[in-house]
């Protein structure tokens, strides 16, 4: 009998990519970090045999391993759903090119929005952009996945979408690694020509009708690929699932024949005409935009409530369960009733947060804030309440920029971190500087990607690798920009924080401020002091509370009178950053040295 | 859903929940099941509530527990046990560690703390463990290791071998810090817990 070796591990869907990539034999992976795809790549750079790189953005990161497939080599890149369509450009133009080393770009989307500011399904995307689309369900299916895409790439020569939501990338299973051996480069080399990698139309036209002849053999491909499975049931009830829907479903509806798409583009239509057949109802079971369920339909085949697909917000359990229970018939369950009415725990800008500084200060100065992607969102928040408006990576500055020649009244500032900035602030403040504009950006430099967990940036002077590199200055940039107006601010510094943010934002010209303090988290910095609250000084103004530091708290009401709480520091808690000292008008809070 | 073990396991940024799920997750493979684990990313250390959801049995579908379906609730403070107590089937287990973290809400007034916490605990679970992880883990020296104090009192309700349980452990927590694991696990197992 023949043995089969097993090497289980227990992984997250995002390290199962990565050990796919390793197993697939990618040779350069590049990616900018976003949850819940961030992972992937800190995984990757695990394997010293794969180039590994944080891009400056989405883009970048695409156009980057587009030219390793130029050169033969099998690539990976990968992002957050958002994240896709600042590389949309590249991507919906190499499709017609066509892939020469196997590319994968996994979209990790985030249903539910846990930590996005919108919930597109990017499925649609693999549509649009008429490339092949794996959906794995689970981390075996990524390890598998992934490298079944890199063949599908060399085979069709196309780019391929592996396509995840947080639910896959951040749960963790059971992985079995196999041999894990590494696959070798195949025979693929860099060869020039240009009726292949030169869109201009006279070839573009012609790349245009070989995209559909692809499209047709990728369809055909669809129907018996491996990754398609029919999971025979009774034939009364059948579902037609993909992703992590399937994992539901398979719980939801015990008996039911299932027919589990791991190919959802282009979608097997002969298969599910055939499994359509073989059941009694058919549903389909899917998460975010009717994806499926509208193809299908298309290809003129009943669905038996076309409502299953649950457009808003993430798919779970609880959900099946009531359709379940519709179909089934019978009830949902008994549980304990939600208890209402317990306090919440926001999450909330940590005590020593340097960002907090230039918040407090644009706070006094009643500015009008646009705001970006990254922990400082928190500063919309009250005490703070220092960001008006959020649209995506980058947006503050041109969004302040049109507000300044919509001839908005007030001090109008753009608010952004280093991380962001280079992602896509620069082109936004080049643009000011070109059209004359006058509005005031502040860079909030924690000197670190903080928000999905402390990745290197072009700022910080080292590599994904590991490797020192040129740090670069955003002061400089702005300089080297033609920004005139250029300062840096300590933001623990609240009184000269406040000054030149004043100064700059009544300025008639462009302006960039950098805040530059390191992120409390990423620096792992050491507290050498704290403060207390001489309780005797302490006058119950409540100055200090405007902080919204979590280590300043309300003491216990003297003699009842809740009105009149006077504060205190806790301990566990404080960093020692000074900032509430500065607030105090009545020297009641000090230092205390550890 | 019958033959699958649910546990949830909640708590505060910083408490330590992760890593006690993956020793879990670790012991689930060690003795041979398939094991899902789901959680949520983010803004874990920034003082907001964690969950981790695990699933233990022979083959695993969904990473996610239905509501009412958790066998075992694990909670690493009282009101994130009260928070998710929904999850709880009406017949499962609450442990929770004896343990009160005021959020950044109530110390600035802007929401009241519960006043009757213990009394609201009993009054919801049917079937309710207090452990006072904390003070074991601070007799221990090192109040971080009040996570572990709870794998050991949950280790009781598994029917997992206590090999594997100190083995996932082993593999799990920084060498210089195994001993005084070990010695919370050991702790944990023996914890006189007030039941309710």
């Amino acid at each position: 009998m023949q043995t089969v070796a097993t090497n289980k591990k227990i992984l997250s869907g995002n390290e199962a990519i990565a050990c796919g990539a390793f197993a697939g034999g990618v040779e350069v992976a590049s990616a900018y970090p976003g949850t819940p795809s961030t992972e992937i790549l800190e995984n990757v750079s695990k394997f010293p045999e794969i180039y590994c790189e944080w891009a400056v953005n989405e883009k970048v990161g695409m156009e980057v391993v587009i030219g390793a497939s130029f050169a033969g080599a099998r690539s990976i890149t990968a992002m957050k759903h958002v994240g896709l369509n600042v590389a949309m450009d590249p991507l919906m133009t190499f499709t017609y090119l066509g892939a020469n080393g196997g590319m994968v770009v996994v979209s990790a989307d985030d249903p539910g929005m846990h930590s996005s500011q919108n919930e597109q399904d990017n499925r649609c995307l693999a549509k649009f952009a008429k490339i092949p689309m794996l959906e794995p369900s689970d981390s075996q299916e990524c390890y598998d996945m992934v490298r079944a895409a890199l063949d599908i790439s060399e085979q069709f020569k196309t780019p391929v979408l592996l396509r995840t939501t947080t639910r896959v990338s951040h749960s963790s299973g059971v992985v079995d690694l196999g041999s894990f051996e590494r696959t070798g480069r195949s025979n693929l080399k860099y060869e020039k020509d240009i009726t292949r990698t030169v869109p201009v139309p006279l070839f573009a036209r012609k790349m245009r009708v070989g995209l559909e002849e692809r499209l047709g053999r990728l369809a055909e491909y669809s129907e018996t690929c491996p990754s398609q499975r029919i999971e025979r049931g009774n034939d009364k009830i059948g579902i037609i699932t993909s992703g992590i829907s399937y994992q539901y479903a398979r719980d939801a509806f015990p008996n039911a024949s299932i027919l589990k798409l791991g190919m959802t583009f282009p979608i097997p239509k002969k298969l599910i005409s055939d499994f359509a057949g073989s059941v009694e109802k058919l549903y389909v079971v899917e998460e975010g935009e009717p994806y499926l369920e509208e193809q299908i339909l298309a290809m003129g085949v009943k669905i038996e409530r076309a409502e299953t697909s649950l457009r808003i917000g993430e798919l779970n359990p609880d959900r099946l369960a009531d359709l379940a229970a519709e179909v089934y018939g019978g009830k949902p369950s008994e549980s304990i009733a939600p208890i209402s009415d317990l306090p919440a725990r926001p999450p909330v800008l940590c005590p020593g947060c340097s960002h907090r500084g230039v918040f407090y200060a644009l706070n006094r100065l009643k500015a009008i804030v646009t705001g970006d992607i990254g922990c400082y969102s928190l500063g919309t928040f009250a005490p703070l309440s220092a960001m008006d408006t959020i649209v995506c990576m980058g947006a503050s500055v041109g969004n302040a920029h049109g507000l300044q020649k919509a001839h908005q009244n007030g001090r109008i500032a753009a608010v952004l971190g280093d991380s962001t900035f280079f992602h896509s602030g620069i082109t936004g403040l080049l643009n000011i500087v070109y059209n004359r504009g006058a509005s005031t950006i502040v860079v909030l430099d924690n000197r670190i990607t903080a928000m999905t967990g402390h990745q290197d940036n072009p700022g910080t002077g080292r590599t994904l690798m590991g490797e020192t590199t040129t740090e670069t200055s955003i002061a400089d940039v702005a300089k080297g920009l033609g920004v005139k107006r250029v300062r840096v601010v300590d933001p623990y510094d609240l009184d000269e924080t406040y000054n030149v943010l004043k100064e700059e934002l009544d300025a008639d010209e462009p302006s960039v401020v950098v805040s530059r303090r390191p992120c409390v988290l990423g620096a792992k910095i050491k507290t050498v002091r704290q403060y207390a609250v001489d309780s005797d000084a302490c006058k119950a103004c409540g100055a200090c509370l405007k902080l919204g530091c979590p280590a300043i708290e309300l003491a216990d009401p003297e003699d009842g009178d809740y009105k009149k709480r006077k504060a205190r520091v806790n301990p566990v808690l404080c960093v020692g950053c000074g900032m509430c000292e500065q607030v105090c008008k009545f020297d009641a809070i000090k230092e205390v040295t550890l | 859903m019958g033959d699958i073990l649910n546990i949830s396991m909640v708590g505060v940024g910083g408490q330590g929940t992760l890593l006690a799920s993956e020793i879990l997750c670790r012991v689930g493979l060690l003795s041979g099941k398939d094991v899902k684990k789901s959680e949520i990313h983010g803004m874990a250390q920034r003082g907001g509530s964690v969950v981790s959801q695990l699933r233990i049995g022979e083959k695993v579908h969904s990473p996610l527990i239905a509501v009412g379906q958790t066998d075992i609730l694990v909670s690493f403070e009282k009101v994130e046990a009260l928070r998710f107590a929904h999850y709880l089937s009406p017949s499962g287990l609450a442990m929770v560690n004896d343990q009160e973290i005021r959020p950044v809400t109530v110390s600035s007034g802007q929401s009241q703390w519960p006043e009757n916490l213990d009394g609201m605990l009993k009054s919801t679970f049917s079937r309710l463990e207090l452990i006072p992880a904390l003070d074991i883990a601070r007799d221990l020296g090192n109040v971080r290791a009040v996570n572990v104090v709870m794998i050991g009192a949950l280790a009781n309700h598994t029917g997992i071998s206590d090999d594997v349980w100190r083995e996932g452990i082993r593999l799990l927590v920084k060498p210089k810090f195994l001993d005084l694991n070990l010695k919370a696990y050991e702790a944990g197992r023996n914890a006189t817990v007030a039941v309710a």
